[in-house]
C-alpha cells in the first residue's frame, strides 16, 4: 500500500468517525435551550462536524494531488519492516488480553520474555532475569507503595498470603 | 519585585526540604537518560512517568516532572552528537554541528557547549520567567470565561497559523482533542454524553493520560521499533575522549559562544511561550541566526561550536518559557506543560492566575526548583558524560520492552480500569499510522487537556451573553485576544492568496 493510498483510506476512515461523533453528540441538544443555555451536545456537535469539513479538505487535497502525503508513492510501511512492528502491536494486544485471565504477574513476564528473547535475541540468562526482576519492582512500587491494585484474574489466590505480610 | 524575591525565598525552602530535593537530582538524572535515548524526549518521559508521581504530594510531583523536563531537555543532545540520531525533535537543530564535531575527535567539547550553553539558556530563562510571571498572574486575575476562551482558542490558532503542518490536519487534530475530552458526562446538564458504541467505560470520560501515554508512549515507541526495524538495528556511536585538561580547554573556548548563547536564551524563551511554536522551532531558528551573526559563516555545518550552543541554550529556555503561560493563565506552552497541567488538575489544583493567590507555595516551590533543577542538571550532566554515552549502548531491545511495560501500568494507574488500557493501545496505534501521515498530534493532546476547560468557559460566557457571540470580542481583554486568535487561524489563507495573486501578476502585466 502506498502512502497515497494510506492517506486516502485514513481521511476516509476518519470522516466516517466524524460522522458518527455528530451522531452521538445529537443525542443531547445541540442548539440552544430556551432559558437554560447552549445544550449539552453544542460543543462536541459543532467540533465533530468542522473534523467532518477537515476530513473533507483532505479528500479535496488528495484529490487534486497537492501536498507531499498525498503524491507520496512510497510504500506506507515497508514490508520488512511491517513484521517487527505487527509483532509488538500483536504481543501488545495479547499481553493486555491476558491482563484480564492471568493477571499482570502472568502476562508481564511473558512479554518480556518474548520481547527480549525472541525479538531482540539475548541470552536466557539476561531474559530471565529481567522477566522475573520488572514484576518483583511493580508489585513493590505500585501495590505496596501507591496501594494501586493491579489486575491478577485467576492468579489472585496466590497473592493473598503476600497481602497479609505488607497491609 | 522585592515581594517576588521575597516569595522566591520562600520558593527556595521548600526546594530544599530533603524528598524535594531528592526528587529534583532523581528527576534530572532520569531526564538526563530518557533526552539521550534516541526518540524519547521530555514529553514522553513526563507523559510515562506522571502515574509515578501519585506517590509524592502535588508540590513535589510537579518539581519530579519539571526536573525531567528540563534534564530531557539536556539530554537530548547526548544522543543528537554521539550518534547523530537527535534524542527528541527539540535537538534536531544540535545535529547540525555537533554532529561533525564528534566526527572529528571533539565530542566532549561539543557535550561541555551544549551542557554550558544549556545552563546559561536555563538560568537566564527563569530569571526572565521569574519577573514576568507575577504581572502576567495579575493582569489574568481579572479574566472571566470569555477571556479564559479566548486566550484557548489563541492557543489552539497558533497551531493552524505557526504550526506549520498541513491545516486540515492540523484543525482535525485539535477537534478530535477537543471531542474527545466532552466523553463521558455532560457537566452541566449531568447527562450521559457521547458514550461511543454505548461502552460503558467511556462513562468516566476518557483520561487525559490514556491519550498523552497512546500517543508518547505506546505510539512512539511503535515508532521507534520502525526506525530501528529500518536502520538495522546499529548505530553509529562516536568515540569521546574525557579528561580533566580537556574539559578546561574547552570551557576556555566556550568564551567566545556567548553572543551565540545569549541570543538562543532570549529567542528560545520568547518562541517558547507560544504553544505550537515552543522549543523545535525555537532551537532552528536560534541556529539560523547564530550563523547569520557569525563573523565564519563557513563553518556551520562542519563543526561550529556556536552551531551547537545556539540551539541548545534555545530549547532549554523555550522549556522554561512554555511553563510561564501555564501558570500564569492555565494555557500550556508545549504538549510537555500540557501534561503537567493535566496532572495539576489531577492533584487538585485549578490552573491559571488563581493559582499565584491561592497556592503561591506550589507555584514558588516550583519555579525555585528550576533554578535548582537548572544547576544540578549541569553537574549531573558534566560529571557523567561517560556514563550517559554508556547508556546509548544498551541495546533499544532492552529499553522498549521495560518502556511498554511502564506505559501498560500508566494507562491502568490513574482510573485503574482495563477499558483504559484497550483505549491507550487503540490511541497508541491510530496514533503511530496517522502519525506516519503527517497528522500532528500535539494539538489532541494540548485539546484533550484544555477540553474540559474550554467548554465551561464557552458556556457560562454564552449563558452570561444570552448567546451573542458578541462577548468574545466586545470586553477590553478578551476582543484583542479572539481578534488575534482568528487572524492566526486565517493566516495561511491569507498567505496563500497573496502568494497566488503574486503568481497571477507577472502573467497579467
Amino acid at each position: 500500500m502506498t502512502v497515497r493510498t494510506a492517506e486516502l483510506l485514513m481521511a476516509l476512515m476518519m470522516g466516517l468517525f466524524s460522522i458518527y461523533l455528530m451522531y452521538k453528540s445529537a443525542e443531547l441538544p445541540i442548539g440552544w435551550i430556551e432559558e437554560e443555555g447552549p445544550g449539552g451536545g453544542l460543543w462536541p456537535f459543532w467540533l465533530s462536524t468542522i473534523m467532518l469539513i477537515s476530513c473533507g479538505g483532505i479528500l479535496f487535497n488528495w484529490v487534486r494531488k497537492k501536498g507531499a502525503i498525498a503524491t507520496s508513492t512510497k510504500v506506507y510501511i515497508e514490508s520488512h519492516v511491517l513484521g517487527d512492528v505487527l509483532a509488538v502491536a500483536i504481543a501488545l494486544i495479547i499481553t493486555v488480553a491476558l491482563f484480564s485471565f492471568i493477571g499482570i504477574y502472568g502476562a508481564l513476564p511473558l512479554f518480556l520474555i518474548f520481547y527480549l528473547r525472541f525479538m531482540g535475541k539475548h541470552s536466557w540468562k539476561l531474559t530471565g532475569t529481567l522477566a522475573i526482576l520488572i514484576p518483583v519492582v511493580i508489585f513493590y512500587f505500585f501495590e505496596i507503595t501507591l496501594k494501586i491494585i493491579l489486575p491478577k484474574g485467576i492468579t489472585e489466590p496466590l497473592f493473598l498470603p503476600l497481602y497479609k505480610i505488607f497491609f | 519585585m522585592l515581594e517576588t524575591i521575597q516569595l522566591l525565598a520562600q520558593g527556595f525552602v521548600v526546594v530544599f526540604e530533603p524528598q524535594n530535593l531528592l526528587l529534583i537530582i532523581a528527576g534530572c538524572t532520569l531526564g538526563l537518560f530518557i533526552g539521550a535515548m534516541p526518540g524519547l524526549g521530555s514529553v514522553n518521559g513526563v507523559a510515562i512517568l506522571l502515574p509515578l508521581t501519585f506517590l509524592v504530594p502535588p508540590t513535589g510531583a510537579i518539581i519530579f516532572l519539571a526536573a525531567i523536563y528540563y534534564g530531557a531537555m539536556y539530554g537530548g543532545a547526548i544522543s543528537s552528537i554521539m550518534l547523530g540520531i537527535p534524542g527528541a525533535s527539540t535537538a534536531v537543530a544540535t545535529t547540525f554541528d555537533g554532529r561533525p564535531l564528534a566526527k572529528q575527535g571533539m565530542a566532549d567539547k561539543a557535550l561541555i557547549g551544549a551542557a554550558v550553553a544549556s545552563f546559561v539558556g536555563g538560568s537566564i530563562s527563569v530569571v526572565l520567567f521569574t519577573f514576568f510571571a507575577p504581572p502576567l498572574a495579575h493582569v489574568a486575575l481579572v479574566f472571566g470565561a470569555p477571556e479564559e476562551f479566548a486566550l484557548m482558542m489563541l492557543a489552539f490558532a497558533t497551531f493552524v497559523g505557526l504550526g506549520g503542518d498541513d491545516i486540515f490536519k492540523t484543525l482535525f487534530s485539535i477537534c478530535i482533542g477537543l471531542v474527545l475530552s466532552a466523553v463521558g458526562f455532560d457537566i452541566i446538564s449531568g447527562e450521559p454524553r457521547l458514550v461511543l458504541w454505548d461502552i460503558t467505560g467511556f462513562l468516566h470520560g476518557i483520561n487525559f493520560l490514556v491519550l498523552a501515554i497512546g500517543v508518547y508512549g505506546i505510539g512512539e515507541m511503535l515508532w521507534t521499533v520502525e526506525e530501528h526495524a529500518l536502520g538495522g538495528g546499529k548505530s553509529m556511536l562516536s568515540d569521546a575522549t574525557v579528561t580533566v585538561k580537556r574539559t578546561i580547554a574547552a570551557l576556555r573556548e566556550l568564551v567566545k559562544t556567548w553572543k551565540a548563547t545569549v541570543m538562543g536564551s532570549f529567542l528560545g524563551y520568547f518562541v517558547g511561550i507560544l504553544p505550537a511554536a515552543g522549543a523545535t522551532p525555537g532551537s532552528l531558528m536560534a541556529y539560523g541566526i547564530a550563523k547569520q551573526m557569525s563573523s565564519e559563516p563557513d563553518k556551520f555545518g562542519d563543526g561550529a561550536i556556536e552551531g551547537v550552543c545556539a540551539p541548545e541554550a534555545a530549547n532549554n529556555a523555550a522549556s522554561t518559557g512554555s511553563m510561564l503561560p501555564m501558570l500564569t493563565l492555565g494555557i500550556p506552552g508545549s504538549p510537555t506543560t500540557a501534561i503537567l497541567l493535566g496532572g495539576m488538575v489531577i492533584w487538585g489544583l485549578e490552573p491559571g492566575p488563581r493559582l499565584f493567590v491561592d497556592h503561591s507555595e506550589f507555584v514558588w516551590g516550583l519555579i525555585a526548583s528550576l533554578y535548582a533543577a537548572n544547576l544540578f542538571t549541569l553537574l549531573i550532566n558534566i560529571a557523567f558524560i561517560p556514563v550517559f554515552i554508556k547508556v546509548l549502548k544498551t541495546p533499544f531491545t532492552i529499553l522498549a520492552p521495560i518502556i511498554f511495560t511502564l506505559c501498560l501500568i500508566g494507562g491502568y494507574a490513574p482510573t485503574q480500569d482495563m477499558h483504559d488500557v484497550w483505549l491507550m493501545i487503540v490511541f497508541g496505534i491510530v496514533g503511530y499510522l496517522m502519525r506516519k501521515l503527517d497528522y500532528p498530534l500535539a494539538p489532541a493532546v494540548l485539546a484533550i487537556v484544555l477540553g474540559p476547560l474550554a467548554e465551561p468557559a464557552m458556556r457560562q460566557s454564552l449563558i452570561i451573553s444570552e448567546g451573542s457571540f458578541m462577548i468574545f470580542f466586545n470586553r477590553a481583554y478578551a476582543g484583542p485576544i479572539m481578534v488575534a486568535a482568528l487572524l492566526l487561524l486565517f493566516l495561511p489563507l491569507f498567505k496563500m492568496l497573496y502568494d497566488r495573486m503574486r503568481a497571477t501578476k507577472p502573467a497579467a502585466e
